[in-house]
């Protein structure tokens, strides 16, 4: 069994590869002549007048956080997809508790408003 | 395994002394660079054909200039791209700058390990390659939120944060479209899930899962930033989004990631929902035995050919999407929706009232 992870590691190498291969090769046939203005951040020709890393909307922050949530549901509702068919009304009355509760907390932060991006 | 077979016997009879651990990392090198430079190179005439069709649908030409008909046109791209400066940004984070580019490709080339190409083409086996694609895809955000971090640029970093929701919002509506799948070919694994499908065109789960296969599909345009929903590149608001800063090959590293987690989405979605390398006149009188010969790679290309054929028609038709819109459509929309197909899916195998018995 173990052997059919092997070429998943030998993949994740290659595509470390195939990313940082390229890039090298650009970096060797390429000329470098830098230049500050050239260099400096793109900013549509003016100067840059702030730091760039600057302040952004919090509700990006909130997805993150519902993402975590919901993606969480996702991985505990695979294994059961896998086997419902063979667990029956039993399987189906325990997902429909799981997925009831967390639908309650969808329509909490429906009403609170988190999902609106005005 | 056939044809794999074929090149390790073949491996193994001509150098006897090969063997152990090193010569089966060799011979899935050779299998992966068997199937990776037939993707370069897909990739490539991906781009080519993007241009060259909606070109067309704009009663454009197109390019057609370099080679006949313009078909050296991606390579002279790939090789102006190699002879150009790598601009190092200064008020950039150098390693960051440059691990992006490979966080990006790195997952895009990763997953392709485990996609069944036929019934007996593919690399790796897995009794979990459903999830593996869902955990190594998601990987792919981070090269485009460290790029935009590192970058230390206005528009990256905007790009960035959109780009990052997006991926997020789209990866939990994927994530329980998938379930419904999975909850009926009652297995992770791409070759059972295929196999379940075997029968006629009537037994792909397209039909059962109408819904589902256009969420799906759906999803999979924003995932990879195609059009209508590239608000993440957005050219009028935010320039280029996250490769503002970058350029030449690190530009073009984003570039063939890009296209090549479209050519996979498409062929995730055969694989889900169009009965993988099954041909569609299975179970047709006559004509099923009459293409019976036919390999299903070439099924599997075919259809797949059509999703990324739909892709370039997408974007020449629609609009780009408002941004809120957009996560409108994912929170309030698709994510009930699928929530409630789940419920729908299970009742009916529980009532075993569903088509697929």
């Amino acid at each position: 069994m173990l052997e059919n992870y092997l070429p998943i590691v030998v993949f994740i190498f290659l595509g470390l590869a195939f990313g940082a291969g390229p890039v090298l090769i650009g970096y060797l046939l390429g000329p470098s002549k830098p230049d500050p203005e050239k260099n400096s951040q793109f900013e549509c020709g003016f100067p840059a007048f702030d730091d760039s890393r600057m302040y952004f909307n919090v509700r990006y922050y909130l997805v993150a956080i519902l993402f975590i949530l919901f993606d969480l549901e996702v991985a505990f509702v695979f294994p059961w997809a896998v086997v419902q068919s063979q667990l029956g009304w039993f399987g189906f009355i325990g997902m429909t508790i799981f997925l009831s509760l967390l639908v309650v907390g969808f329509i909490f932060e429906w009403k609170k408003g988190a999902l609106e991006w005005e | 395994m056939g044809f794999w077979n074929a090149i390790t016997n073949f491996i193994t009879q001509t150098i006897p002394w090969f063997d152990g651990i090193l010569a089966s990392i060799i011979i899935i090198l050779i299998k992966a660079f068997a199937l990776i430079i037939p993707l370069m190179l897909m990739v490539a005439y991906f781009t080519y054909a993007e241009r060259k069709v909606i070109g067309y649908m704009q009663l454009r030409l197109g390019p057609n200039r370099v080679g006949p008909k313009g078909w050296l046109q991606p390579i002279a791209d790939a090789v102006k791209l190699m002879f150009k400066e790598i601009i190092f940004p200064t008020k950039a984070d150098v390693y960051l700058y440059l691990l992006a580019p490979v966080l990006a490709i790195a997952p895009a080339i990763a997953v392709w390990a485990v996609i069944p190409l036929d019934a007996d083409l593919y690399i790796a086996n897995l009794d979990v390659s459903l999830l593996y694609i869902l955990a190594v895809g998601s990987i792919g955000v981070y090269g485009i939120i460290l790029a935009g971090w590192a970058s230390n640029s206005k528009y990256p970093l905007l790009g960035a944060l959109r780009s990052a929701s997006l991926l997020v919002s789209y990866e939990i509506v994927i994530g329980f479209a998938l379930v419904t799948v999975v909850m009926i070919a009652g297995s992770v694994n791409l070759n059972a899930i295929v196999e379940a499908q075997k029968g006629s065109i009537l037994h792909w789960y397209w039909i059962p899962l109408f819904p589902m296969m256009i969420i799906f599909f759906i999803s999979a345009l924003v995932e990879t930033n195609r059009a209508p929903f590239d608000v993440v590149e957005g050219e009028s608001e935010i320039v280029g989004g996250t490769h503002v800063e970058y350029s030449g090959m690190t530009f073009a590293v984003f570039f063939l990631a890009e296209y090549a987690n479209m050519i996979l989405m498409a062929i995730l979605a055969v694989i889900m929902f169009f009965g993988g390398w099954h041909s569609p006149f299975e179970g047709v009188p006559y004509i099923g035995e009459f293409f019976s010969w036919v390999p299903g790679l070439v099924w599997v290309l075919a259809k797949a050919t059509f999703f990324m054929f739909a892709y370039l028609w997408v974007r020449a038709t629609f609009p780009r999407f408002r941004y809120d819109q957009i996560m409108r459509l994912s929170w309030k929309v698709f994510l009930p929706f699928t929530i409630a197909w789940i419920f729908v899916v299970a009742l009916m195998t529980q009532l075993k009232i569903g088509p697929w018995f």
